[in-house]
């Protein structure tokens, strides 16, 4: 395909839904990148509402949220259940309203100014509800879901334990079925669940026999389940977070969730949808912070100027947009492209759990970049406020706290990145995705720099530099491939880069697309500092790969090549930061990008 | 009960801005004025203690939707838009007999208004409806309370003692305030809900008025010059230990001669 035709509109029907991860291997059409400007008149709506229950329904509140008191946390979910915010992702014949993943990424994005209820709504709609959406029978969802839709009924995930938290397929926890057939006994200890202290229902995670991994349904009554104390966390404070007991725990046969020996499908399948959404309640604590940073500097005076002033202050607001522009162009394509395949079948679970399943590379990007580029962002705003961002009544704190999290759970960033190449590389064993061929003109490019776009469309040049980043990826991981073989798995470094490669490639192709249908100028340049990172990213990531992998005359020659494809005329990375920042500022903040 | 509220859509506050001078640019951004609202709420509880439904009316450009897609999404049971190019700068008397005639094509116990827009400000046009119609006009309302079974209606008017309390037979009119009550937000399911409503638009013709008694041409007030408010000058914010910050106010007050 040559670069005019990349770029040119397509003409009539649109084309089917790129493959999970194709990102890789080809460029993406303009219109298969989903941006927040392309949000119909409805999403805008739900969007503001959503912002209006948090200025009015929690903030009131806030106090008794972070006091973590359990009646305020089940008072809010009811009374998210009663507006429909509960039922999202839930089909409509059983309570919820069974919309588009846009929508349940705009919910879970406003929310995440709701502090401490934030992680209470994030784990009773997210890993709470969807085992029972996606792998409940008939009857398991009639008795459930009306209730979990409403907030009548709160919703737990029980799948770690002391021993096995990344390693989910090492529990201890078992099942045994009783001589009768009609119920299992559950035994073992659950660690760290969210919303334990006042949850009604937990999916819990055990082994039939000591082998077989399944998830079960069990009420908060069950008798021999004990509810263990309070954990005292770092952030998050107003959740609930505590260990479970489970003692000759008696739940019916009926209440086995999915299949016996499967419960590894329902967690995994579940895990996607919690990354997205993850994704988005990090880019919903983005944005107020880059906000707050800019209030704050308008308004701290030293040596006579305002803190805003000094250019130190503007290059650390570009960068926080920088990110946090990287996230949103990333998440907003992630859930347009799981969308694009529902093809509107919202309401079918099925549907939707394998389109989760098809984008979960996308799912596990989204959900690093985001969880990373917040707790760069919250770190930026700390130390712009200086002592004032230490002491917890500046606010900042409290930010700084509540984002480590996202880098832990839903499978920590290392376990998450891990997956991306393992994903990659799994799916063109299968022949899901064809990794080979691209892989091989990769290298062929080597040898033949790419030529340059300049078609006089802004970000040609920038789209030229994504096209080289894929190139480099390509032969990155081509190289990796052919030296270690079924042997990669041990070179986790070298995966741990080819991830980093896979983030920035999505990125920065991401930003560049969304810019470029904006035709705004603030985005342009937004864009061209995502670039500008990703490339160095890239250069260095593919430089320590080929390093790895390859050694004397071989390794010479990538390095040159890559030094070939990747060569770009220098720019003034810091006037573009100055810009950035001018332009920021005059809008009041990055809610107007 | 049969209720219209009537709806007006105005630009977002702070947001005002003129076009040739004088006129009130309406081509975006437009959102329902303040006081319609509140009375929006109001009618929404009297529908949801006494039953029946509560129907809006606005006359206003297309951009207009937006705020009639949030009265639907709050609650609103169905919306009639009058719009019509000919309408375009249309006096307060004009729109008074534009809202009127389309009154006269729906039905109704009660029609509320606004006391007055953040933009117009002209505080009459609810008079002037009241009129047309011979509708009894119960207006500063702070509390509305009706009787169904006797047909009358009970509003409490704000005075300058207090208030009074005024009673009349229904259908009547009640221009009301914002001591109604803090109108609701919309919830995603009502948002979800207004999509399938219907949003009735009626020309100048449907609504049986003359196209030579409404918009500028037949405006019998004509704006001499009218100029946009000057900017707010800089916040002075206090941000020293509350006793030194109470020092502080007391002094930047008593330099203004306010304290
Ligand atoms: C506040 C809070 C709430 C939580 N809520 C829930 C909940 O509701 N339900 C639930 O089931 N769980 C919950 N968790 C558990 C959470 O998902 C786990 O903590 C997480 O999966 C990591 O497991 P771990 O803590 O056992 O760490 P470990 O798995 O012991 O990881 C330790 C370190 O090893 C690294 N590592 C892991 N695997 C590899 C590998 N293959 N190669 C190299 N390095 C590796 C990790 O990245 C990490 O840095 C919660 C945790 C917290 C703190
Ligand atoms: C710059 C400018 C120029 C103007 N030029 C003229 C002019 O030349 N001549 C002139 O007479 N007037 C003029 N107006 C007034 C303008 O026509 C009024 O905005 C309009 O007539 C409605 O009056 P109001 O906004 O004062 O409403 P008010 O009388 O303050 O409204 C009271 C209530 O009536 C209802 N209501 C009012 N308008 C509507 C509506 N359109 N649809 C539904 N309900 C409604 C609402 O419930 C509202 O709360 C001008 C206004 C401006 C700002």
């Amino acid at each position: 395909m040559t670069d005019m035709q990349t770029m040119a509109p397509r003409a009539s029907e649109p084309a089917a839904p790129p493959a999970g991860g194709a990102f890789v291997v080809r460029a993406a059409e303009p219109g298969e990148v989903f941006t927040p400007e392309r949000l119909d008149e409805t999403q805008l709506a739900i969007r503001d509402a959503v912002r209006e229950f948090v200025a009015r329904s929690v903030e009131p509140r806030r106090g008794d949220v972070e006091a973590r008191d359990y009646a305020t946390h089940r008072a809010l979910l009811r009374e998210l259940g009663e507006q429909g915010y509960l039922g999202v992702d839930v089909p409509e014949q059983y309570g919820g309203a069974g919309l588009d993943k846009v929508t349940s990424l705009l919910v879970s994005e406003g929310l995440a100014e709701a502090g401490s209820l934030a992680v209470t709504y994030g784990a009773h709609v997210g890993i709470g509800t969807l085992p029972l959406v996606f792998f409940g029978t008939e009857a398991q969802r009639r008795r459930w879901l009306p209730g979990l839709a409403d907030g009548s009924i709160v919703a737990a995930y029980a799948l770690t334990e002391p021993g096995a938290g990344s390693d989910a397929q090492g529990i201890r926890a078992r099942a045994d079925l009783s001589s009768d057939g009609t119920h299992y006994l559950l035994n073992g200890s659950k660690q760290f669940i969210t919303n334990a202290g006042f949850a009604d229902l937990f999916t819990v995670y055990a082994k039939v026999g000591g082998e077989q991994m399944t998830a079960f349904l069990v009420p908060r009554d069950t008798p021999g389940l004990t509810v263990e104390a309070e954990e005292h966390k770092l952030g998050v404070r107003g959740s609930s977070t505590c260990a479970l007991t489970l003692a000759d725990a008696r739940v019916p046969a009926e209440n086995v969730l999915g299949e016996v020996g499967r419960g590894h499908i329902v967690a995994f399948n579940v895990l996607n949808v919690g990354r997205f959404k993850l994704a988005a309640g990090c880019l919903g604590g983005m944005r107020p912070a880059i906000d707050r940073a800019i209030a704050y500097a308008a308004d701290r005076r030293l040596f006579g100027r305002r803190l805003l002033d000094f250019p130190l202050t503007a290059e650390r607001i570009a960068r926080m947009a920088e990110r946090t522009y990287a996230v949103e162009s990333v998440t907003y394509r992630s859930a347009g492209l799981i969308d694009g395949r529902l093809a509107g079948a919202h309401g079918d679970a099925e549907q939707a759990r394998a389109a989760l399943e098809e984008y979960a590379i996308e799912c596990s990007i989204a959900k690093v970049l985001a969880s990373d580029g917040l707790n760069e962002v919250v770190d930026d705003l700390l130390q712009l406020m200086g002592g004032y961002g230490y002491v917890e009544d500046g606010g900042a704190a409290a930010m700084y706290r509540d984002a480590r999290i996202h880098q832990i759970w839903e499978g920590t960033n290392e376990v998450n990145r891990l997956l991306v190449p393992g994903m990659l590389l799994r799916r063109a064993m299968r022949g899901r995705l064809d990794l080979l061929g691209p892989a091989k003109r990769a290298g062929d490019a080597l040898l033949s720099p790419e030529a340059p776009i300049e078609d006089g469309t802004p970000l040609d040049e920038e789209l030229r530099q994504v096209r080289a980043m894929r190139t480099a990826l390509l032969v990155a991981a081509g190289i990796a491939v052919q030296r270690y073989g079924d042997r990669l798995e041990d070179e986790q470094e070298v995966l741990y880069r080819l991830a980093d490669l896979a983030i920035a490639l999505f990125a920065a192709e991401s930003a560049v697309l969304r810019a470029r249908a904006s035709g705004d100028g603030l985005q342009a340049n937004l864009a061209r500092l995502v670039v500008l990172s990703s490339i160095a990213a890239v250069e260095r990531g593919t430089a320590e790969v080929a390093g790895r992998v390859q050694e004397g005359d071989e390794r010479r020659m990538t390095l040159a090549g890559l030094r070939r494809v990747l060569r770009r005329d220098p720019i003034d990375g810091v006037a573009l930061r100055r810009a950035v920042a001018a332009a920021l500022i005059e809008r009041g903040g990055y809610r107007g990008v | 009960m049969r209720i219209v509220v009537l709806l007006k859509a105005v630009p977002v506050v702070g947001n005002e801005k003129l076009v040739d001078g004088w006129r009130v640019d309406r081509s975006a951004g437009l959102e329902a004025n303040g006081n319609d609202e509140y009375v929006l709420e109001a009618g929404l509880k009297l529908v949801e203690q006494h039953g029946g439904e509560l129907v809006t009316l606005t006359m206003g450009p297309t951009p207009a939707m937006e705020a009639i897609r949030k009265a639907l999404a709050m609650g609103a049971a169905r919306a009639v838009h009058v719009q019509d190019p000919v309408l375009a700068g249309s006096d307060t008397l004009a729109t008074g007999l534009v809202l009127a005639a389309a009154l006269r094509k729906m039905e109704y116990d009660l029609v509320l208004a606004g006391a007055d827009t953040s933009d117009g400000q002209g505080g009459i046009v609810g008079a002037a409806v009241a009129t047309r119609l011979g509708l009894p006009y119960l207006s500063y309302a702070a509390h509305i309370e009706p009787d169904p079974s006797a047909e009358t209606i009970r509003v409490r008017r704000i005075s300058a003692a207090g208030y009074d309390v005024i009673e009349a037979p229904m259908p009547a009119f009640v221009a009301g305030t914002q001591l109604l009550g803090e109108p609701r937000y919309p919830s995603l399911r009502g948002i979800m809900q207004a999509r399938s409503k219907e949003i009735a638009t009626w020309t100048l013709a449907d609504v049986g008025v003359e196209a030579s008694s409404v918009g500028s041409s037949a405006a019998l007030t004509e704006v001499d010059s009218a100029t946009p408010p000057p900017p707010r000058a800089g916040a002075t914010i206090v941000r020293e230990a509350p006793e030194i910050a109470a020092e502080r106010i007391v002094e930047f007050l008593a330099s203004r001669r306010l304290v």
